[in-house]
């Protein structure tokens, strides 16, 4: 029998950052997975990043996590999405080489220390009177632990689909586990079924690429973690194509072989990103579908068709993919397929991931009902953050809409519940504008570093990167007459008046770099602190606004209202209400706001209620 | 959850009454005063007795068991005879059973809020129609508790999300080649839900409704102001003296001529060598009154009131009065005559700056709140930056949150139901 703090069970990017996490902030931890030599592996697409998910990765990496730095040691292609618009929907994302990131994962996991990594399949949680403490594996050896996080992706129940086939497992070549599977169900928890999909893997030596419109690396050095110093990998191209007509009228031939259309597969899939054979169906008026091929890695020729994911026969997927401007000669080297899997209704976790039902117990990733890396590694981290401090009797980061993504997909997932694969979207961060990727650090390493999640390294660029940023909003707070500016070549009228540089930042004729003659040459307007600091200026009276509002977050908030509260015997509140309130089981006033469909009547009478039994006790 | 009950109808002495109970216990109490429960919804005549078996009163008895009652719990009316002995005895009976207290301001109205039964908006419905004391105020209130602004903000909202919606699927989808621009209709559709915000702040106020068509008397010393307010008001008001300069200070009188609220307004005399000290700060307040006022009834020389004023010859009946060439209207108050003709040009004008019957009118919160939003969307036209365009919609929706009550912030409560007299 061995004893640690933390025992997270996965090896998947949920797991890897929760191991990790834990282990920064001090916790004996151990990894379980049935096989660390695919530990860190991309399951799916080769990219890392995007819209939303390009901030995720940035706040795991404030907090000192794997996934940024793994990312830039494998990316071969970097691209900054919607650059054409404000910096504060940039989404940074790379193509990564498969095996450069599972390799530089692996790498930094046993670089780490106070952290195991265990081979075995877990059998069963061991649970001593209803509190989880530790787990048995297979073999029979016991791990006993404080928390346990349960990080196993569609390991759970999964089922594979592919036109007429069925395979039960996760991914491809990998073992479900079914027996863990069935222990969490006589749990009672609450679960339900998600599908998600994955297109064909192409043979790259067989895409005609000098027909195909050409997507470059960004040329502009821009890192996916800050502490890279330089891009390490040669960059490649990816290339545009589109389905057209005649891929359509296959698809619409064989729609009957779909098992997303027989029936087979009845659990919801996502709305956002919809399998090729679903684009077809319901935006029948479409005549073609953008298709992005990414190389999967420098030494390999798999190209991933990111676009048209399929459960489509085989046959089928072939005749469609060659109907495709510079796939005409293409070979599949693995066809695309559906897998169906179950997941935890995510409105029986606490917010700090902890199963309400089963103390001791932290769930992270695509077991939550999420989808991708990124929302994986977030949830991870924050699993294995509250997982540590709980174990080792520290205190977490605190974490809202206020000041991170995470809290945002957190609350979405343990308040809503979700009807879809989860994803996150800039949509769904109320302050958008405070919520950047390129200001993750300052908004959250001061946080994480008090949690103890950051190690020396990063703690030491973070107090160099501070008084840099102090140094330059002094610069900027100085007030200028606009004759000094005009004089210096920066076009404002003579007789504007006098401002400080960040007002005059506001005016869209007056670029930071311009004001570099006023500010001297110790100011590098090209540096990721100027950036950042440009845009604060900028968004300046947006952020003011926001802050009234997030002080009346922050005050409600402070209505505490707890796993306990008595919801049904809340005087009139209607059996919906309290259905949904209990299933959510909000902590405070604020986050039962935001629970779907919860009325403003209903959080009144709470309100009321919760202040009744404040003055009782 | 205690069992409140409260006298719900006027002041007694009255011809009727209601006491109503609302609570888990209402039930048992009516089944204690009355001896049994009758038959839900359905008005019988009960002997009510209190512990002790004493008779109180013969009353009718009503019973709404929860939740579809107008607390939305359970429900009790007893309608008694309406002495104030009687209601006394009643309430003292009532007091005496367990689980039963008096209400507090406005907690009939808080519990109905609080258990779903009415939103913010219509709440203020509420609050307003219980307070109304003219027949326009009590159709527009009647109005906003049927939730016809929250009909419209709900529908103005609906508007704003999809305009939203639009605009988040172009910040979050376009650079994936599935969605690509902005409708054509965007910027039309954003321009006229502004618009319509706008008008809707353009339309007359709830204030005017509630606090009065305020009408100012206006003219030198000694020009009858004060006879014509009296007159209008009629009561005896403000002192009346045949010494010039006798009004010295600002008197308002709230009343309702022909369902139309007005505030008349006598003020000291214009006078601009006042060498009294108290009576230039009088004209000094007059001067602002005439400022704040909807109309000004001007009574001095002709051509010297303030702009759009009316003018009104006084003192028609006094020999000697220099006549206005052409006033508006000609008055005696002292005889009476041209005071009807008068009033009734001031309803038919005070009618057409107030809210129309049937429109859900804003009152300053409500405005407010509209405005933010209307502030909003005028921001979000002359922007070009989406990031910066689906805030400014953000801020709108906020707003219209707000306004329908979907933020729960203490002091909104705690300001409405602080309106509230006790068992309404």
């Amino acid at each position: 029998m061995t004893r640690f703090d933390v025992v997270v069970i996965g090896g998947g990017h949920a797991g890897c950052e929760a191991a990790a996490v834990a282990a920064r902030m001090g916790a004996a931890t151990a990894l379980v997975s049935f096989d660390h030599s695919r530990t860190g592996a991309m399951s799916c697409n080769p990219a890392i990043g995007g819209l939303g998910k390009g901030h995720l990765v940035r706040e795991v990496d404030a907090f000192d996590g794997l996934i940024g730095r793994a990312a830039d040691d494998a990316a071969i292609h970097y691209r900054m999405l919607n650059r054409s618009k404000g910096s504060a929907v940039w989404g940074p994302r790379v193509q990564a080489d498969r095996r450069l990131f599972q390799a530089s994962i692996q790498r930094r996991l046993r670089a780490q220390a106070n952290l195991k990594l265990i081979e075995g399949e877990v059998a069963e949680l061991h649970v001593d009177q209803g509190r989880v403490g530790g787990v048995v594996l297979a073999d029979g050896r016991v791990l006993e632990a404080a928390a346990v996080v349960l990080c196993t992706g569609t390991f759970l129940g999964g089922t594979l689909f592919r036109g007429e086939e069925r395979v039960e497992g996760g991914r491809i070549g990998e073992a479900s586990a079914q027996r863990l599977a069935a222990q969490l169900r006589e749990a009672l928890l609450p679960m339900a079924r998600l599908k998600t999909g994955t297109p064909p893997r192409l043979d790259g030596r067989t895409i005609d690429w000098g027909r195909l419109e050409e997507q470059p690396s960004d040329s502009d050095p821009w890192t996916m973690s800050p502490l890279t110093k330089a891009r390490v990998n040669p960059q490649i191209f990816c290339a545009i194509t589109r389905t057209n007509e005649r891929s359509h009228a296959i698809i619409r031939e064989n729609l009957h072989r779909s098992p997303l259309f027989t029936g087979a597969i009845g659990a919801a899939g996502p709305r956002y990103c919809p399998s090729i054979e679903d684009k077809i169906h319901r935006f029948a008026d479409r005549d073609g579908h953008q298709i992005f091929l990414e190389p999967e890695g420098l030494d390999t020729p798999l190209v991933y068709p990111n676009g048209i994911s399929t459960s489509l026969p085989e046959d089928v997927q072939r005749a469609m993919l060659r109907t495709i401007a510079g796939l005409e000669r293409v070979e599949m080297a693995v066809p695309g397929y559906a897998v169906e899997y179950d997941h935890i209704d995510p409105r029986a976790l606490g917010r700090d991931l902890q199963v309400r039902a089963m103390p001791g117990l932290y769930c992270a990733g695509q077991i939550n009902g999420t989808t991708g890396y990124e929302e994986a590694a977030a949830q991870g981290l924050v699993a294995g953050m509250h997982a540590a401090a709980a174990a080792t009797g520290t205190e977490a980061a605190r974490l809202d809409r206020g000041n991170s993504y995470m809290a945002v997909m957190i609350d979405d997932l343990t308040l809503q519940g979700i009807s879809e694969p989860y994803r996150m979207l800039t949509a769904r961060a109320e302050y958008r504008l405070r919520l950047r990727a390129n200001n993750a650090t300052t908004r959250l390493t001061p946080l994480a570093r008090q949690a103890g999640c950051i190690g020396a390294e990063r703690a030491d660029w973070f107090a160099d990167r501070e008084n840099a940023r102090e140094t330059w909003q002094q610069a900027l707070a100085r007030s200028v007459p606009s004759l000094e500016l005009a004089n210096a070549g920066v076009p404002v009228k003579r007789d504007a008046g006098r401002m400080t540089l960040a007002e005059w930042l506001r005016f869209p004729e007056v670029e930071l770099a311009s004001l570099s003659v006023v500010l001297g040459p110790a100011f590098d307007p090209a540096s990721d602190v100027a950036g950042e600091v440009a845009e604060d200026a900028l968004y300046a009276p947006y952020l003011e606004r926001q802050d009234g509002e997030l002080r009346d977050l922050r005050a409600s908030d402070s209505v505490r209202l707890g796993a306990e509260f008595p919801y049904d015997t809340v005087p009139g509140l209607s059996r919906e209400m309290v259905e949904r309130l209990s299933k959510a089981r909000p902590d405070t006033l604020s986050t039962a706001g935001q629970v779907r469909g919860i009325t403003p009547a209903a959080l009144a009478a709470v309100l009321v209620h919760a202040r009744k039994i404040n003055q009782d006790a | 959850m205690d069992t409140i009950f409260a006298l719900s109808s006027g002041s007694p002495p009255a011809g009727i009454g209601v006491v109503r109970i609302s609570g888990p216990v209402a039930g048992s109490a009516l089944q204690v005063l009355a001896g049994r429960l009758p038959q839900p919804r359905r008005a019988r005549l009960a002997a009510l007795h209190d512990a002790a078996g004493e008779l109180l009163d013969q009353a009718l008895i009503l019973w709404f068991p929860g939740p579809a009652t107008a607390t939305g719990e359970d429900l009790a009316e007893l309608h008694l005879h309406g002495g104030r002995a009687v209601i006394d005895a009643v309430e003292r009976a009532l007091a005496g059973l367990p689980g039963l207290r008096k209400a507090e301001p406005g907690e009939f109205t808080r519990r109905a809020f609080a258990n779903g039964r009415m939103d913010l908006a219509e709440a203020e419905g509420l609050a307003d129609l219980l307070n109304a004391e003219t027949e326009m105020q009590r159709q527009s209130a009647v109005r906003m508790l049927g939730g016809s602004l929250s009909r419209k903000v709900e529908q103005w909202r609906e508007r704003l999300l999809s305009l939203s919606a639009q605009l988040e699927a172009v910040l979050d989808f376009e650079d994936e080649g599935d969605v690509s621009h902005l409708s054509a209709s965007f910027t039309s559709d954003l321009g006229q839900l502004h618009d319509d915000l706008a008008m809707a702040l353009a339309a007359p106020s709830a204030e005017v409704l509630k606090e009065g068509y305020r009408v100012a008397l206006a003219g030198p010393p000694n020009a009858g102001k004060s006879t014509l307010f009296n007159a209008l008001v009629e009561s005896e008001a403000a002192i009346t003296a045949a010494v010039a300069g006798t009004t010295r200070d600002v008197l308002v009188r709230p009343v309702a001529i022909g369902g139309v609220a007005f505030s008349f307004v006598d003020m000291a005399g214009l006078r601009h060598d006042a060498s009294d000290e108290v009576e230039a700060i009088g004209i000094e307040r007059a001067e602002a009154e005439i400022l704040r006022a909807d109309l000004v009834l001007w009574l001095g020389p002709e051509g010297h009131g303030p702009a759009e004023s009316w003018e009104v010859q006084a003192q028609c009946d006094r020999p000697g009065q220099q006549a206005k060439a052409a006033p508006r209207h000609r008055i005696s108050a002292l005889t009476g005559e041209g005071v009807d003709q008068l009033k009734a040009d001031l309803i038919a004008t005070a009618s057409r700056a107030m809210p129309r019957p049937g429109d859900a009118a804003l009152n300053r919160r409500q405005r407010a709140l509209v405005q933010a939003g209307c502030n909003a969307l005028a921001t979000a036209l002359q922007g070009a930056d989406p990031l910066l365009l689906a805030e400014d919609l953000r801020l709108c929706r906020v707003a219209f949150d707000q306004l329908i009550g979907r933020t729960s912030t203490e002091d909104v409560l705690d300001a409405l139901f602080g309106r509230f007299c006790i068992g309404k």
